[in-house]
């Protein structure tokens, strides 16, 4: 891909300053009330609602000249929605933009955490769809902001034994809530359960946009989140049976590939970037071409 | 009076002033540069007019400690680079400025934000004149991994009980940037200090 032309007449990464400045006020909020949503005026973006309006204006409100841009969806770099919002801000603001998790200093999430660990001075921006953990529960905001208030969160509790009741288990796998800091339950947005241990003690800076929804929340560095459960439930992460079948890697998470209309089938890296430095490291699975 | 200029260039100085101040409340009690080249007029320093001039706007009602408020033009460079109303009472600004920090109003007197919107409390933008990341206060919370020590002031003589009383009022209570010439710190609420017998 040729690197694209900045973008004339339109302000550094897209938004005016005004807006930038009300949202960096949300982001240090956030981050002193850990896991609190705090409500921010969220602009029409020049994408549909569900394409990541949220973690799009946390970006264009942190980025600066010198940072390094990697965009992921769903783990992989080369996705639609990871490829336009890369060139958007490549044309907005003639950032630098990379895939290597290594090399990036801030990194728009779709719904994973890299394999490669994160290093202290990262920011991580989730793009988030629903923020409030327990609206599914209770669809009043005002009764949620209550219960956040009063650090009431016995119905999130009674949401999972009844999975329990019902399954055997606990049966959430993805957007599985998380405590934050000792005070807030959070969603941390629909990342597969087995992302969620990534969270804990981070040494990078997670940052939270929802556009549709109008909240921004973070998780400081060296904080510790932990995923609800219960002692004879205790939290549990998918294990895959076999390797990636491209890489070779294992306790990683995979994506299923439907190879024919005969039930063939293979699992690979869901972190494509992960993947192609194990094969360029020379370590191969049992499908690799 | 010929007014003081703002930022040289407004969007990236406002940037890397935000970023230091993003980081500086995800990492508290950890010392670092706060580079700025503005010479606003005295008594406000160039850290303050910085943070001022990154973060607030007609939105934020500014709030002067006594030494700030006597200068008329320390209230027309705020007013006209920032664009923020200056307020005389301490319970409706969003931010404060203070540089007679050991004169620091009791916490109270700011607004700390409600149970359900702990968001809409103040922030405190103090001066100091050393800042040290040698002894002093020892913290804990998110952002710090283990404990982190820095040394302050002028403070007044209850800072240490102030900070407690301020945690403990969380999810409400103040965040504090603290600032000395070319660095600065932050103290969000989370951050909890650490008794003698604990640090």
């Amino acid at each position: 891909m040729s690197a694209p032309l900045p973008e004339q007449g339109y302000n550094f990464a897209y938004l005016d300053e005004g807006t930038k400045r009300m949202i960096r006020r949300a982001i240090l909020k956030a981050i002193a009330i850990p896991g609190y949503q705090v409500p921010f005026a969220s602009r029409e973006m020049p994408m549909p609602y569900g394409w990541g309006t949220g973690g799009v204006q946390v970006t264009a409100a942190v980025l600066g000249r010198s940072d390094v841009l990697k965009v992921i969806d769903q783990g992989a770099d080369d996705t639609t929605n990871a490829v336009s919002i890369r060139r958007f801000f490549g044309r907005t603001a003639g950032v630098a933009t990379t895939t290597r998790t290594t090399e990036a200093t801030v990194i728009q999430t779709r719904h994973r955490i890299p394999e490669t660990p994160l290093r202290e001075g990262q920011i991580l921006v989730y793009q988030v769809p629903i923020p409030e953990p327990l609206r599914f529960l209770e669809p009043r905001e005002t009764e949620t902001r209550q219960l956040h208030a009063l650090a009431e969160y016995g119905l999130i509790h009674v949401k999972l034994y009844e999975d329990i009741a019902r399954h055997g288990h606990i049966a959430t796998t993805y957007a599985y809530p998380v405590e934050v800091a000792g005070r807030y339950v959070m969603d941390p947005s629909p990342t597969p359960k087995f992302d969620n241990p990534k969270m804990d003690d981070c040494p990078a800076l997670q940052l939270f946009g929802a556009g549709r929804e109008k909240r921004i929340y973070a998780v400081p560095p060296y904080t510790r989140v932990r995923s609800l459960d219960f002692e004879d439930h205790p939290f549990r992460v998918q294990r895959f049976d076999r390797p990636c079948a491209l890489c070779g890697a294992e306790g990683v998470y995979l994506d299923e590939v439907v190879l024919d209309d005969r039930g063939g089938r293979m699992f690979v890296c869901s972190d494509t970037d992960h993947c192609e430095g194990r094969r360029a490291e020379g370590f191969t699975g049992e499908q690799a071409a | 009076m010929a007014l003081r200029p703002g930022f040289r260039d407004p969007v990236h100085d406002a940037q890397a002033v935000f970023r230091a101040a993003m980081e500086a409340l995800s990492r508290p009690g950890f010392v670092r540069a706060l580079p700025t080249d503005l010479a606003p007029p005295e008594p406000l320093t160039a850290e303050l007019a910085a943070l001022a001039l990154a973060l607030c706007d007609a939105d934020t009602p500014i709030w002067l400690d006594a030494p700030l408020a006597r200068s008329a033009e320390v209230a027309a460079y705020l007013r006209f680079h920032a664009g923020a109303p200056i307020t005389a009472t301490p319970e409706s600004a969003a931010f404060a400025l203070i540089v007679d920090a050991a004169a620091c109003p009791a916490f109270t007197a700011f607004a700390q934000g409600t149970p359900d919107y702990p968001d809409g409390s103040a922030t405190l933008i103090l001066a100091l004149d050393h800042l040290t990341e040698e002894d002093g206060l020892a913290f804990t919370g998110p952002g710090i991994n283990g404990r982190v020590r820095f040394d302050a002031g002028p403070l007044p003589a209850d800072w240490s009980a102030r900070l407690a009383a301020n945690h403990a009022l969380f999810p409400c209570g103040l965040d504090i940037l603290l600032t000395a010439p070319g660095r600065m710190t932050g103290l969000p609420r989370s951050a909890r200090v650490l008794e003698p017998a604990e640090a």
